[in-house]
This record gives structure tokens, sequence and C-alpha cells, in this order.
């Protein structure tokens, strides 16, 4: 697997989107503390922007990298060489240097500017997500064979994430703002990735003690055991199930 | 050497293929033949397990090809089109194929890749290859790796007369060592001094499969081309060559 793996981040690593990716997570981060005099704030702003742009990247990029690769897994297809391999050297190749791409675009300046607890968590997370999303990335795209269907599906599954599930989430605790729905909203939002990694972070950071109430019972859930427990089981999930089905799909697939 | 059993493939409603069932010994050149969309490819993506078909099955040396992939070692495949990670120079590609193989630099078949004189634009990029020099690097992979069994569809579209005897004049090399070819072609001129053996592909099913000999013999056409019209004149006599013998 290594020595097809290779060819592909060979590939990539020459790629302008990444090479832009990087440079932007550097210029962001970097200007993030430059105006910030408080660390604090700049983490926080930081990890908003994360939240919204890896997820977005590790998504669309992993999706049309397929599609631009798909000459070379017809080639592959035709070797010796077994589909599972082909599909996950596809995965490791990708999101390895995604991975690379963050970590030396964000993890450079933290390194400098604010080195603690709280960034090494966003670190974390950041890397996490770009799993989870190339994740689900691949399984879009070997599940659709138009290649403008598979991004506008990844887009959506971005945006639904991002944003829709939120906004879904807020209007369920309004609807329900009569009853004690802190256990639900919880469980909920827990079973968003992207939702999962701010509590994350956050609740490393002191604003944790601003959010009230409800702050509280996450702190108490998340800071256990059975929670801390509970969310790796979650995120491990987002990372290999959709992996296991582009798998699958793969090894069906018709060339 | 390969054996195909009953094999049928259905694209939505369309069948591709509809019970197939034959065998490839070594020492055959076999012509595929048949109109466009009768499913020549699909059977050769098949034999290769690109394509995985609904029903039958398939043996190489006797072993079922699914859920194994080391019977394509053993294959040197020509795509219709060749298809290239576009970045990737001649030199490049080729590496990474003898790698991806992981075969013995020293024992590599570079006759076709020096007589396309391919050395001299080793450093172009894929992207920037004619349709014709990509077909000529699809033929050297092919060849490459002294495959015991060769799949070449529509090998000399788009090749120049010169490149196309030399790739002829290669099949019929590798054709004396007493290798297994399976040829598709609309040219059928330049497949009778190589076939062994036709077979007529029509609608997903074969209308004829025999040697050339018999095809010759009962037609009394000595050309392919005019054999195989007078054939389907006669609407393959409904699939019994002999009964027009006797």
């Amino acid at each position: 697997m290594l020595r097809i793996s290779k060819h592909i981040i060979s590939d990539i690593i020459r790629n302008k989107i990444i090479a832009a990716y990087t440079i932007f997570l550097f210029a962001v981060t970097l200007g993030l503390f430059q105006i910030e005099d408080d660390a604090g704030k700049a983490v926080l702003s930081l990890l908003n922007i994360i939240l919204i742009v890896v997820p977005l990247i590790s998504l669309v990029f992993s999706a049309i990298h397929y599609y631009n690769y798909l000459e070379f897994v017809e080639l592959m297809v035709s070797q010796p060489v077994s589909r599972t391999v082909i599909i996950m050297s596809q995965f490791t190749g990708t999101t390895f240097t995604l991975i690379c791409a963050f970590l030396i675009g964000t993890g450079i300046p933290i390194c400098f500017y604010q080195f603690d607890e709280t960034t090494m968590s966003l670190l974390f997370s950041g890397v996490v997500l770009t799993i989870i999303f190339s994740s689900i990335g691949h399984l879009v795209s070997v599940t659709s064979r138009d290649k403008a269907r598979g991004i506008g599906v990844a887009l959506m599954i971005w945006f639904y994430f991002s944003l829709i599930y939120d906004g879904l989430i807020l209007l369920l605790l309004f609807a329900l703002s009569d009853y004690p729905v802190e256990k639900f909203t919880l469980v909920m939002s827990s079973l968003n990735p992207v939702d999962l990694a701010r509590i994350f972070v956050m609740l490393k950071m002191d604003v944790s003690a601003l959010m009230g109430y409800t702050g509280a019972t996450y702190k108490d859930f998340f800071g256990s055991g059975t929670g801390t427990l509970f969310s790796g089981s979650v995120l491990v999930l987002w990372a290999v199930v959709p992996l296991l089905f582009a798998i699958n799909a793969f090894r069906k697939k018709d060339f | 050497m390969i054996r195909i059993e009953n094999i049928s493939k259905r694209f939505k409603k369309h069948y591709a293929l509809r019970e197939i069932s034959a065998e490839f010994r070594s020492n055959e050149v076999i012509a595929l033949i048949g109109p466009n969309g009768s499913g020549k490819t699909t059977l050769i993506k098949c034999i290769l397990g690109m394509v995985f078909p609904d029903e039958g099955q398939i043996f190489f040396r006797d072993k079922p090809i699914a859920g194994s992939v080391m019977h394509r070692a053993e294959i040197g495949y020509m795509p219709q089109i060749g298809r290239y990670p576009d970045n990737m120079s001649i030199r490049q590609l080729t590496k990474m194929m003898i790698n991806i193989r992981r075969a013995d630099r020293n024992n590599i078949d570079t006759e076709l890749f020096n007589a396309f004189n391919l050395g001299e634009i080793e450093d172009k990029t894929m992207r920037s290859l004619s349709g014709g020099t990509r077909q000529k690097v699809s033929a050297c992979l092919a060849f490459m790796f002294n495959p015991v069994v060769l799949v070449l569809d529509e090998p000399t579209a788009g090749l120049d007369p010169i490149s196309s005897e030399i790739l002829k004049k290669k099949i019929l090399q590798e054709k004396a060592k007493g290798k297994t070819i399976i040829i598709t072609s609309h040219i059928l001129n330049e497949l009778d001094d190589l076939a062994t053996h036709v077979m007529y592909l029509q609608e997903g099913t074969i209308r004829l499969f025999s040697t050339l000999e018999d095809v010759v013999s009962i037609t009394g056409e000595q050309r392919l081309n005019k054999a195989i019209a007078m054939l389907m004149q006669h609407n393959f006599y409904n699939g019994n060559l002999h009964a027009k013998k006797v």
C-alpha cells in the first residue's frame, strides 16, 4: 500500500490547492495572533475559522482529487493490486497531505505564539476533522460517478454539518424550551463531528465558564470518563464508517 | 489458460453480455470482433476483473479470478483508450509500473519502447502526448512484463502505419512464444495473419467461435473481412458452421 501512497503523495505535494491551503492557514493564524493582544481571544477566533475551513477543504479536496485521479485509479485497477489497497492508498495519501498542510499552516505559528493545552487540543481537533471529512469525501466521490454531482453532494454535506445542523438544534431547543432538554441537546450536538470538536476545544478554554448552565452540563459530561469515551467513539465512528462504506462500494465498482 | 463459464453482465436493463462460455488456451490468438457495443470490451474487462459479471465465473489457470488479483500479474493489458495521470512523464510512469508490479528491472521487455523511439520523449508529461503516442505507451506497458496472456483492445487504432507494423511484428513474435493473445479490432485485414481463432460477438452473445481455418474453409474466402461478411449474410448458418460444410 505504501508504494502506491508514495506516488500519490509525491503528486499531491505539487498541487497548488494544497499550497494555497497551507499559506492561507499560516497567514490567518499569524494574523490573528498579531492583531489580538489577548492570546485566548485569538485562539477562539482561530477555532471558529478552523471549524469552517478544515471540513470544507478536506471534503471538497478529497472528492475533487478522487475524480482527477480517476485515470490513475483505472490504471491501477488493471494491475495486480487489490481494490482495497488502491482506495486505502488514495485515502492515506490525500489525508496525510491534508494533515501535513494543516499542521504546517496552523502548527508552526501556534508553536511560536501560544503553545499550551488549548492550542494542542485545537491542533488535535483539526487533524481529527481532516480525517473524518476526508473519509466522507471519499465515500461521496466513490459512490457518485458524476464529478459535478459528487462535488455538489460534498458541499451539501459541509453545509449541513457547519450550518444547518446547528440551526436545527437551536430550533429544537427553542421549541422545547419549557422542558429540560440539556441532556438531549448534548447527545444531539455530539453526533456532529464539527460541534464535538468545538466543545472539545471550548472546554479547555476559560470561556466555558461563560456558557452558563449549558456549559456546566457540558463540562460535567465531557469532563467525565464516560463522556470522553463517548465523544471519542463518536469521532472514531465518523472516521471509520464512511471509509468502510467507501471501500465496500469501491470493491464492487465496475471500471 | 482462461475459461469463461456462463457469464452475464447487465448495465441497468441492457445486457452487455449474455451467457458467454468459452475457453482460451496457450498458443492461441483470438480475434474478438463484432459491431460497436457488442460487448467486446466488457468481456475483456471481465477477464481482467475490472468489471464484475452478474452471473457466471471466469477461471485463470483453473482458479476462479473472483477475489484474487494475482492473475493480473500474468496479463498484459492494452486498453482501448489509455488514460494516465496527466502530470506524470513517460519515465515516471514506467518506473512506477515497474515498482507496483514488483518487476525485476533487468527482466523487462523494452523492445517496443526502443522500436517506438519513446526514449527521446521520455521526459514529456502524459498530458502533452498525442493520442497515438499515448497508444504507443500503452502498448509498451502491456508487453513490458513478459506476461503469458496479452489482452489488446483495438491495439492499432490511432497508430500510424509504421508503428502499426512494428506492433504487429511484436504480436507475431509473442505468438511464436506460445502465448495466449486476445485482440479486438475493427480492421479485419490486419487480423488475417495474426489470428488463429475468431470470436464474433453480437448484442452480448457469441455468434461464432471457431478456428480461422474453419472459417476460411467453410466460406471459401481467404480474407477474414470477406469471410465474415459472407457469414453475416447467411446469418452464421444459425450458429452451426459445420452443418453447411457437410
